[in-house]
């Protein structure tokens, strides 16, 4: 145990004692926490709305007045003709074009029916899917508006109707920043932690300090705990700060506790920085782990969930998250900082982290030999 | 000139040699376009969802099958309390649950009017708005059989077409994406150890006192994996076309001619940096740590750049995968011409000759 509190004050006076290392370690992650989430903003509200009108008239005039006032579509392109519209669509200047026909006036007051033709980019499927469907929605309510002008509504429905109600739960005002600020906060520990251990004992094996260690009693499991402990301590610490940030900057506060989230983080950490430490016990010079800890983190963080919903993904990459520590800590953030979820309902993720966590520190410690060449 | 492609020669033969890099180049793409293509997608697919349903009668059984059965949903749990619908959404089981009031059947059949409650888990925003459109437009379709020869007066009918991507495929958008992500990773990652690795070995000296000039010394340096890139390039095309199922609906000669352009205007960045650097460790860390975040946030194929504040748009200018991903886009999938693209196409060159012209300004021909 005196072997382990000696251990500890070397590794925390070497961290102390670079200002460099420190200064990257917390101002790195609180200026990335500021801008990517302003960057990472996937609400779709700017529709680029183009218009064909070949009616000319005031009902044409009002249906394109409420689309553009529902805040969704800004109108970008005034064409005069379909194809002139089309190349607005090429060009980007608009996402969605409506065409309304000629006669749609005099159609609908005396045939009863008029059509109407709205023609999407659709590169961008999830763009096109939810401007056509609040498009839509928009064209339906219009539609009512006409029918209440010209019918008296019968007291009861002449056919049977299905009414749809809908309500958000946990995200009422689908924020998506409340999304993103916990998810990109779990990304950054999850870099750091992981390029700052896997560094660390390859850098004792090039400047060639190992060697003192490995002729001292110190045991295999202490050292690797002397190892593990600082960063923990210092990753917990940019946790606070990035919590902190989301707190007063972006002002969101967890429904679940702070607890919690602290519990699990303890917990991943621990997983994260066994396999930083492993990389480390097998990489020989600080390139080979860098590029090593990079490649897995950069796997790591675009197959977590982060920025697409893992149920997309197909079934083998879907297996591929379950051995994906960073998937269970996104998720788990998530589900304390929305919808208020205590210890009992992550307790899977928990034990899965656990897992990793022995499994990491174990194999790091088996593989660090004190033995050189 | 033979002096010039004697140095070619000799870089050539550093990759050549190099057995175990040479690998590394030539996989890390093909798994990175396989892997990012197939997984990175925010197409919804089997969402799982709960029902609860406290009339249990025909119509509730077949508007559950009905929902069940389509490929955006995949029923997971049948609940009996809203209680239970909060504790399965705060477990993350589910991400809608529909909810049927008692007597569904009777009511619609004798008052003409029911309802159903859906309620989504909104911490995705674009996700639970989906899965509202689409189990709406399942009940709608609903209605409709119920009431075949349904004729209301005043009519609107929106007929909705969608454009190149009518299946409205995730693959669309993220395949070009992850194409300009994996290109410039590599590329720029590649050349920026060129240089500084002679810094570090030594050799360096004997390339300085050496009768070439600056400017012969960075081509010679880029050619080799410009090679290795177009081999790269041919790659990802091949495997985007075959196995990730994106079409290359516009002149495929003027999309490698493109591709070889970004490129280039990768690998002029990756030597800028080695300029700079002093250390393989530090190159790899700038290009590593300057290139993956902004590729990824700025090109516009995660999220959309005109959402950003305008600070941060006028930024993601000056990241050339924004451009690639634009000319990809038009190119691969709208399937125009180079009249469209000439614009941006005139943006790489310039940042090309602008990141060369600094390295070939900046390459010191002393020893500090």
């Amino acid at each position: 145990m005196r072997t382990l509190k000696f251990l500890l004050r070397k590794e925390l006076l070497q961290i102390v004692r670079d200002p460099s290392i420190l200064k990257i370690l917390f101002i790195m992650p609180m200026v990335q926490l500021l801008i990517l989430p302003l960057a990472a903003d996937y609400e779709i509200k700017n529709i680029n709305l183009g218009v064909v009108d070949h009616d000319h008239t005031q009902y044409s005039q009002r249906l394109v007045n409420k689309i553009t006032s529902s805040g969704y579509f800004r109108l970008k392109d005034y064409s005069a003709t379909f194809p002139e519209a089309m190349q607005a669509i090429e060009k980007d200047k608009a996402d969605l074009v409506l065409e309304i026909p000629a006669h749609f006036e005099r159609d609908l007051i005396q045939e009863n029916k008029a059509p109407l033709l709205v023609a999407v980019n659709a590169i961008n499927g999830v763009k096109a899917g939810l401007g056509s469907g609040y498009i839509q929605g928009i064209i339906q309510d219009y539609n009512q508006d006409v029918r209440d002008q010209w019918i008296q509504q019968p007291r009861f429905n002449p056919q049977p109707t299905i009414e749809v109600t809908f309500s958000d739960w946990y995200n009422v005002n689908m924020n998506y920043r409340v999304f993103m600020v916990p998810g990109i906060l779990v990304m950054l520990l999850t870099i750091i932690g992981s390029s700052f251990a896997s560094n660390n004992i390859v850098r004792e094996k090039e400047m060639g300090t190992i060697e003192q260690i490995n002729v001292s009693p110190i045991k295999k499991w202490q050292f690797i705990l002397g190892k593990l402990i600082p960063f923990w301590i210092l990753a917990i610490g940019v946790l606070t700060i990035g919590l902190a940030i989301a707190r007063f900057v972006y002002g969101i506060v967890p429904l679940g506790h702070y607890a919690t989230i602290y519990i699990f983080a303890s917990i991943y950490l621990l997983a994260i920085l066994g396999l930083g430490l492993l990389m480390s016990t097998y990489a020989e010079t600080q390139q080979q782990s860098m590029l090593v800890s990079f490649f897995i983190t950069m796997i790591f963080n675009l197959l977590s969930g982060l920025f697409t919903p893992i149920e997309s993904m197909p079934h083998w990459a879907q297996v591929i998250t379950w051995f994906n520590p960073v998937t269970y800590f996104i998720e788990v953030m998530r589900m304390v900082v929305l919808k208020g979820s205590g210890l009992a309902d992550i307790k899977m993720q928990i034990l899965a982290l656990l897992g990793f966590a022995v499994f990491f520190n174990g194999w790091a410690i088996l593989n660090y030999r004190k033995r050189s060449g | 000139m033979k002096q010039f492609l004697i140095f070619i020669k000799k870089e050539c033969l550093h990759i050549l040699r190099d057995r175990r890099t040479l690998i590394i180049l030539i996989w890390m793409p093909i798994v990175q376009i396989l892997l990012y293509g197939f997984a990175l997608t925010n197409e919804v697919k089997n969402a799982r969802i709960a029902i609860f349903d406290q009339s249990r009668d025909e119509a509730t059984t077949t508007i559950s099958d009905e929902i069940a059965a389509s490929r955006y949903f995949s029923l997971v749990k049948n609940v009996y309390s809203y209680d239970e619908i909060g504790a399965t959404f705060r477990k993350g089981a589910i991400r809608m649950a529909v909810v049927f009031p008692r007597n569904f059947r009777y009511d619609l059949l004798h008052t003409n009017h029911a309802q159903i409650q859906l309620i989504a888990d909104a911490s995705d925003p674009n996700t639970a708005n989906m899965l509202i459109n689409y189990a709406t437009s399942i009940i709608n379709d609903y209605q409709q059989t119920l009431n075949p020869d349904q004729s209301l007066p005043y009519t609107i009918s929106a007929q909705v077409r969608m454009l190149y991507n009518p299946e409205l495929k995730g693959a669309y958008s993220f395949v070009p994406g992850v194409m300009a992500l994996v290109l410039m990773l590599v590329c720029a990652m590649m050349t920026s150890i060129a240089i500084v690795k002679e810094k570090e070995m030594g050799t360096m000296e004997v390339i300085l006192v050496s009768p070439l000039k600056p400017f012969r010394i960075i081509i010679a340096k880029t050619i080799p994996y410009l090679l290795v890139s177009i081999l790269n390039i041919g790659c990802i095309l091949v495997l985007s076309v075959f196995v990730l199922d994106v079409p290359i609906v516009g002149s495929l000669w003027l999309l490698i001619g493109e591709s070889i352009l970004f490129t280039v205007t990768a690998l002029s960045l990756g030597i800028l940096i080695s300029n700079f650097a002093q250390t393989q460790q530090t190159a790899m860390f700038t290009s590593m740590m300057s290139l993956f975040l902004p590729t990824l946030l700025f090109s516009g194929f995660l999220f959309p750049i005109e959402n950003m504040p305008v600070p941060l748009q006028v930024i993601s200018n000056i990241v050339p995968s924004k451009w690639y991903y634009i000319i990809v886009k038009s190119i691969m999938i709208k399937g125009l011409g180079f009249s469209s693209v000439w614009k941006e196409t005139l943006v790489l060159v310039g940042m090309t000759t602008g990141l060369l012209g600094i390295s070939i300004y900046k390459f010191k021909i002393r020893l500090a």
